[in-house]
């Protein structure tokens, strides 16, 4: 009966003009793509993690590995305190508490089926197909739980009010779950940023449909997994502030938001409560100033002009903490502006973007994955800004490429990242990419120049060795590349979303006059 | 034809994902047979034994490793695990199976009007086939080998089913010998256990079989023969070009249930060309939906890693959600283009129905029905006993071979009844 059901049922919906891919009803594509995105997943998670047999530091994965060691085996207040126990020196825990709590909770699960993969002090540097597994599955078990959900909510509640074409929905849908940076980062490098960007996707859905204190709750949540949600907080204060001015009552309004944000943070706080000093040592390991402005060779703005200015010989720290901060509130301010006079939907997905993009550029320690927070706002986007989203993926892509050469996971970044080209340009969503406002011949010429720069690079960075007196040649000429790309597509967003505000202004002056 | 080569990209792109998981033991015999290749001269290709995994396909394949194993050479070792995607490509004893269809039907196809011209036709035809086999096998001939070559593609050394039992009739027929057995002892009868095994091979005279004959390499040739005739008969009688590819599955399946030491990837011989069946007809379309889902499904202990779990269950899931809403939109399509256009223009929906060679006139919808369902449920209730309730239940110990026999046994049923279904309409279509 319910088959027969569910015939009559697609033989209604049924459109002639859609492709066999989408028929049988929207459930059945959505499934489709999340059943594949979730495929996706678990085949990255066969590779090689970041540190795999590399003693005595390893990587991320031993990090994470550790912590979970930690949490399981000595209590809570003692965490973050460097003791006879607990070696902070040795991957010492450096995120907020939810993270300490996740850990906990995989740690859990580990100890009933392999309790030495986690066993305190003899556990160092612990490395087993079985173990592997085990923690792969906690990556998956987190996006499926988390991630996933959250993805969906945002989708029920920005398509309530949107009349979109079923293809355009299974394209977005498909663009989010398959981005292929944060599943080479999760899934193969070892890391759950699927929790953190999870409970921000959440917020940003809680936001559209109206619930803003369970936006703040799951944003605090976020706060509270990875302090690079921090990112993405001045569109969040913004926008919400921008709303509660616009509130019978902006005093309560402002009150009750502020109430929900601090119960939370209360309750996930608890353990170190007892006296500032506990609070004191667990911020200190949040924000580690010590190591400098920034590491590596990141594509932000610092990094990239110390090849002129050598920031780090000229300044001291301090004046440094200033100047960053400063660039980056400079940054943040235009976005913020905006939300604040004028706040809507989707001048808030563009704060959020611009927002993480000044963080990312200007900020203070930004790590190559970092790239990862404008990476989420734009996939939100990306059936508005198809080009900037394909754009920033490449060179997101691009910026990550030395680190996720160490981990050996060339295979699956071409892999995925053909996934992401097919997907793209796939024969059913051909409508969306039409509406990549198909660019002027000049600029087509240099974007196709600028992608046969980072081809080459590539091909460069596998192939050849950097001559002896630089011998991190093709990482700044990687970084140079990227950081070039991500200030164009950081000045082009600032400038749709003010545009918004213009456009908006100019209907509200035509209404009046009609 | 975009889509086509989309799909392909995206296939691409999932076989390149699984690359670190091809550490099989098939993935052991093929590296084996690369280096066997590549290293001794022909004459001593299928008699060397180094490796317990000997040569055992057919010359064309050997050449086939010989390519392989020039390239592996030049570039690097690791590349060739690339070659697995390719396994199925070049493999041509199991088609032994389908040639006397194809022999039938070539031989009626080509051999009309005129005797002299058939004659010349049939020896053009022999010409050929004699010409590929002699490239084939003319070297191992030349040193003597021809005895060897013969003696390890047809493996009647071993045993009656595969190490993992396929599901085929022959799983029914031990089922039964066993419950016989049992019964018999109860009555009181003095049942001797069996020495060999089912999967051992012919150890000495002793059969492993405890109440029912035993069953020699020959039967089981002669009850694919028979099996057959039905189709060979057809194909004699009228060879209809729109019934090759029914014919050719068809004679896979019969060599699928009743053959000697079948492997459960033989399954694939015959789904495959049932696929191009399908999208002409409803009906063979829901047979199809059920068949290859139970085929994939049966292959599941061949991947028996626990990495790999998750990856074949979601495989199993995408291909079945893909496959049924291709068919819904394949077949309801027909349907309500048909009535769209009925009342209009008439001789366009025809038209358009001769195109697509839609033959059945009932014009449904797709659904899988109750009986697929509740077949399809049970699997999934099969999976959940061997995956997660008997270990749970009984003890990782106790009867480890239980959920293995089951999968078999509950495939074969749908097998049996594919097989009985395809022959069914070989009968039928006149």
């Amino acid at each position: 009966m319910m088959e027969k059901k569910r015939g009559r049922k697609t033989m209604k919906d049924f459109d002639v003009d859609e492709g066999w891919l989408l028929h049988g009803g929207r459930g059945s594509s959505f499934l489709c793509i999340t059943i594949f995105a979730l495929l996706v997943r678990v085949m990255v998670s066969l590779h090689p993690y970041s540190g795999a047999g590399d003693a005595p530091k390893f990587g991320d994965y031993e990090a994470q590995r550790h912590w979970m060691e930690i949490t399981l085996n000595i209590p809570a207040r003692e965490w973050y305190h460097n003791g006879t126990s607990n070696d902070l020196s040795y991957w010492g825990l450096d995120y907020p508490p939810l993270t300490a709590y996740q850990s906990y909770v995989h740690a859990l699960f580990i100890h009933y089926f392999h309790p030495e993969s986690i066993a305190l002090f003899t556990s160092r540097g612990h490395e087993s197909p079985f173990g592997k597994l085990l923690m792969r599955w906690t990556v998956l078990s987190s996006d499926v739980l988390i991630f996933f959900p959250a993805v969906i909510y945002f989708f029920i509640a920005y398509y309530a009010s949107r009349d979109k074409k079923q293809q355009d929905m299974a394209w977005h849908l498909a663009m989010i779950l398959l981005g292929p940076c944060l599943i080479l980062i999760d899934h193969g490098h070892f890391q759950y940023n699927c929790i953190s960007l999870g409970l921000t996707i959440g917020a940003v859905g809680a936001i559209i449909s109206k619930n803003e204190l369970i936006a703040c709750f799951l944003f605090s949540l976020a706060l509270n997994h990875k302090q690079m949600s921090a990112y993405f907080a001045p569109a969040f204060f913004s926008h919400l502030l921008g709303k509660c001015l616009r509130h019978r009552n902006p005093l309560l309004r402002v009150l009750k938001l502020g109430l929900v944000v601090l119960g939370t943070f209360f309750l996930i706080w608890w353990p170190y409560l007892y006296s500032i000093d506990a609070v004191k040592e667990v911020l200190s390991r949040l924000a580690p100033f010590e190591r400098g402005i920034y590491e590596d060779y990141v594509a932000n703005f610092w990094c990239t002009t110390s090849v002129l200015i050598k920031w780090k010989r000229l300044f001291t720290t301090q004046l440094l903490k200033l100047f960053s901060l400063s660039a980056t509130m400079l940054g943040v301010l235009p976005s913020m502006i905006q939300q604040i006079r004028a706040p809507s939907d989707q001048g808030f997905l563009y704060a959020l973007l611009n927002s993480s993009f000044s963080f990312y550029l200007f900020s203070f320690q930004v790590h190559e994955k970092s790239i990862l927070l404008p990476l989420l706002p734009a996939s939100l986007l990306a059936l508005e800004e198809p080009l900037l989203f394909r754009w920033l993926t490449y060179f997101a892509l691009l910026s990550m490429f030395p680190l996720l050469c160490r981990d050996h996971l060339i295979l699956p970044y071409v892999a995925l990242f053909f996934l992401f080209v097919l997907i793209y340009y796939s024969p059913d969503g051909r409508l969306t990419v039409k509406r990549e406002n198909s660019p002027v011949a000049w600029k087509k010429s240099v974007m196709t120049l600028l992608l046969l720069c980072s081809l080459l690079l590539h091909l460069m960075y596998v192939t050849l060795r950097p001559p002896v007196k630089y011998p991190f040649l093709f990482e700044a000429m990687i970084m140079l590349l990227s950081c070039s790309q991500f200030v164009i597509l950081a000045v082009y967003s600032n400038m749709k979303q003010w545009m918004l505000l213009k456009s908006s202004t100019w209907m509200e002056k035509e209404k009046k006059v009609l | 034809m975009e889509e086509l080569a989309w799909f392909a990209g995206i296939a691409t792109c999932v076989k390149l994902l699984l690359i670190p998981s091809y550490r099989s033991t098939d993935f052991e015999v093929h590296r084996n047979w690369l280096a066997l290749t590549s290293s001794l001269s022909l004459s001593n290709w299928y008699s060397d034994e180094t490796s317990q995994w000997t040569l055992d396909y057919p010359p064309l394949f050997a050449y086939f490793e010989k390519f392989l194993s020039i390239f592996a050479r030049l570039v690097d070792p690791k590349i060739v695990n690339l070659h697995q995607g390719l396994n199925y490509s070049a493999d041509s004893h199991l088609f032994a199976v389908a040639a006397p269809v194809y022999f039938v039907y070539l031989l009626r196809h080509y051999c009309r009007g005129g005797f002299v011209r058939s004659i010349g036709r049939f020896v053009m035809m022999g010409m050929a086939v004699g010409v590929v086999f002699a490239v084939a096998f003319g070297p191992f001939l030349y040193y003597g080998q021809i005895q060897q070559v013969i003696h390890r593609m047809f493996p009647f050394g071993r045993g009656l089913c595969h190490a993992y039992w396929a599901p085929n009739f022959w799983v029914f027929y031990i089922i039964l010998d066993k419950g016989l057995a049992f019964l018999l002892a109860k009555l009181g009868f003095n049942i001797q256990a069996p020495a060999a095994s089912f999967t051992g091979g012919l150890v000495g005279d002793s059969s492993p079989f405890a109440v029912l004959p035993r069953v020699t390499p020959l039967a089981t040739f002669m009850l694919v023969i028979v099996a057959i005739s039905p189709c060979l008969f057809k194909a004699w009688r009228n060879p209809r070009s729109g019934m090759i590819t029914r014919w050719v599955a068809y004679a896979y399946t019969c060599g699928f249930l009743f053959g000697w030491h079948v492997h459960e990837k033989a399954s694939l011989h015959f789904v495959i060309p049932l696929a191009i069946v399908a999208i002409q007809r409803l009906e063979d379309a829901k047979l199809y939906f059920v068949l290859s889902i139970v085929s994939c499904y049966s292959m599941f202990p061949l991947l028996f890693e626990a990495k790999e779990y998750p990856i074949k269950v979601l495989l199993l899931l995408l291909h079945s959600l893909l496959m049924w809403s291709g068919f819904t939109s394949q077949f309801n399509k027909n349907s309500s283009s048909k009535t769209k256009a009925e009342p209009v223009q008439r001789g366009k929906s025809d038209a358009k129905m001769a195109k697509g060679r839609k033959t059945d006139e009932d014009g449904g919808v797709f659904v899988v029905g109750w009986f697929g369902t509740s077949y399809l449920l049970g699997l999934l209730g099969i999976e959940i006993w061997g995956q997660f309730l008997q270990p749970y239940l009984l003890g990782g110990e106790k009867l480890p071979f239980l959920p293995l026999m089951l999968v078999s046994i509950y495939c074969g049923l749908g097998m049996v009844y594919s097989w009985f279904w395809q022959l069914r309409w070989i009968i039928k279509c006149s």
